[in-house]
């Protein structure tokens, strides 16, 4: 018999995993408290005007006295960067799938897919803006959507089709069907690529949707928020706003790698092993 | 064995591989010329040969995975199209190709799904085959979680899951360290008699493919072609011990001269080889 020992028992991996989260995200707590204090030392010794660079002290101060109005501005944001992102990996799975499917479209869409993925999609954002609407979340939703879509697309089409052709031929040995070797194979193997495409679909929807505000929204959206203050020299409530942009994009991206730990159990013990 | 040993499993007949030309000025490649062998139930059957000789392309000829250009493969009397439909094969390649995102009772559980068969009775029978390869503590980890070996035992479970007419091995020990092979070839072998498969086996090692078999096929290449079929006159049950007796290195010594045999080209094989291979080939 091989000398392989059998692994820890689940319980005890936990415990491990436990203190591996605590090494992880300890550096980077200390890195970005160290960060906020010199800032702050730096804007109050050099006197740094505040349409300059607010320090961190006054951003909170700004973020707490509006918090209101800016929670306001961030829910109608977040509803459009949400939905686009639904409307774009939706398309881009589903179109990703039936490309995948056949040869002759893979032949002929994938250098369109990859050279648009390379295009300033965020360069349309006034046209979406006509098309869809001036001052309605779903002309937003639309340009996070197609900022979405190429990416996702792009990587199910690769998931789809990247299987170890041995895989394949030992499928043909016991007799799979087309759509078992989907199910059983294809699928599975595309997840790691879909979860990819998804995390940096959840940062290029705030960027559109945000970016789209800048042209044309309601006052009360993080986008407008942002410029119109901006316009004003009121720096540290552009900056509040920011923080919640930030705070939505890495918020969302957390959300997707925690469908993904949940969705692939396989590669998360496999990378809390290692 | 008795009767059951003159049941003809797989019976190839004049089977001719070329591959056409790829690229400019070359030549269509002649990998297989007029191989015929059968072989009975319960024997376990080695090929043997240089690179090239094509015997892997011979063994996914037997299995449809590639379609012979000329001759016929008939399993069970069933043409290989139909008998890989009948799901009659089981193989195992030199890599493992287990799924990582299966346990390894999933990985095992993969052909019954393909079949339709209950989810109660795959868990019965999967079980059953890691006991047979000695998985059955590791049923509910994760391929990677397991050596090289152990892995290549799980591909062996799965191949056997459903029953097959024949096992079909591609070079299943290949990658593996001398040491493990050598322990395999004793897992092989138990499982072997224990599940009284009819097994084809595709391998480089000559001390592995006298070890393991009943009879060694001896292709030569260029054409790829049978060269001998030394019959393996050891005791079917065969034990650590069997490597160092006289028999085993008599019969190393005849596949190794058929083989060298082979290379000289004009140069015929020993005598010996050679007479054995009439044997086998009329038997």
């Amino acid at each position: 018999m091989t000398s392989v020992a059998p692994p820890a028992q689940p319980g005890k991996r936990r415990g491990d995993g436990m203190r591996v989260r605590i090494r992880d995200w300890g550096p980077p707590v200390i890195l970005l408290t160290a960060f906020l204090v010199v800032w702050e030392i730096f804007v109050q010794a050099f006197h740094v005007k505040q349409f300059i660079l607010p320090g961190p002290i006054a951003i909170a101060v700004a973020w707490q006295t509006y918090l209101p109005e800016l929670l306001d501005a961030a829910g109608y944001t977040v509803l459009e960067i949400i939905g686009g992102m639904i409307i774009g990996a939706t398309a881009g799975i589903a179109i990703g799938a039936i490309t995948a499917r056949y040869r002759s479209m893979q032949d002929s869409l994938m250098p369109f897919a990859v050279a648009a993925s390379s295009v300033p999609i965020l360069a349309f954002a006034p046209l979406f803006n006509n098309w869809f609407g001036l001052d309605n979340q779903l002309s937003k939703a639309m340009i996070a959507a197609a900022l979405c879509f190429f990416p996702v697309m792009i990587n199910t089409v690769r998931g789809l089709t990247n299987v170890d052709p041995a895989a394949v031929e030992l499928l043909r040995s016991i007799a799979a069907s087309e759509t078992q070797v989907f199910r059983k194979l294809r699928v599975p193997n595309s997840l790691p690529y879909v979860f990819t495409a998804l995390r940096l679909a959840a940062t290029l929807a705030t960027i559109g949707a945000v970016v789209g505000e800048y042209f044309a929204a309601p006052r009360a959206s993080l986008g407008q928020y942002i410029a119109t203050y901006s316009a004003f020299l009121n720096f540290e409530r552009s900056w509040a706003a920011i923080v919640f942009a930030c705070a939505i994009g890495i918020g969302l991206y957390v959300l997707v790698s925690i469908t993904e730990w949940l969705a692939m159990p396989w590669a998360r013990s496999k990378r809390e092993w290692s | 064995m008795g009767d059951v040993a003159t049941r003809t499993v797989v019976e190839i007949q004049g089977v001719s591989k070329i591959f056409a030309a790829s690229g400019q000025g070359a030549r269509p490649v002649e990998a297989l010329v007029g191989i015929d062998l059968s072989v009975a139930a319960g024997e376990f059957i080695s090929l043997i040969g240089p690179s090239g000789c094509g015997k892997s392309t011979l063994l996914r000829i037997v299995g449809d995975l590639t379609a012979p250009t000329s001759g016929t493969v008939k399993v069970n009397g069933k043409p290989a199209p139909q008998a890989r439909r009948d799901r009659d094969y089981g193989m195992v390649f030199q890599a493992p190709i287990l799924f990582d995102w299966r346990s390894v009772q999933g990985n095992v559980e993969l052909p019954l799904e393909i079949n339709g068969t209950a989810k109660a009775e795959r868990a019965r029978r999967a079980a059953e085959l890691l006991a047979l390869v000695e998985l059955s503590d590791f049923a509910h980890h994760y391929p990677w979680q397991l050596s090289g070996g152990m892995q290549q035992r799980a591909a062996i479970a799965r191949a056997l899951v459903l029953d097959p007419a024949i096992l079909l091995m591609d070079e299943p020990f290949g990658a593996l360290d001398e040491m493990t092979r050598e322990r395999m070839n004793m897992e092989l072998l138990k499982i072997w008699d224990r599940t009284q498969t009819t097994v084809l086996f595709v391998t480089h090692s000559i001390a592995e493919a006298v070890f393991l078999s009943t009879r060694v096929v001896v292709m030569s290449a260029r054409p790829g072609r049978i060269a001998a079929v030394v019959d393996i006159d050891l005791p079917r049950v065969r034990t650590v011990e069997t490597r160092e007796t006289e028999a085993y290195f008599h019969f190393v010594t005849v596949v190794r001269e058929a083989l060298r045999g082979d290379e000289g080209g004009q140069q015929p094989g020993s005598t010996d080889a050679r007479r054995v291979a009439a044997e086998g080939l009329s038997g």
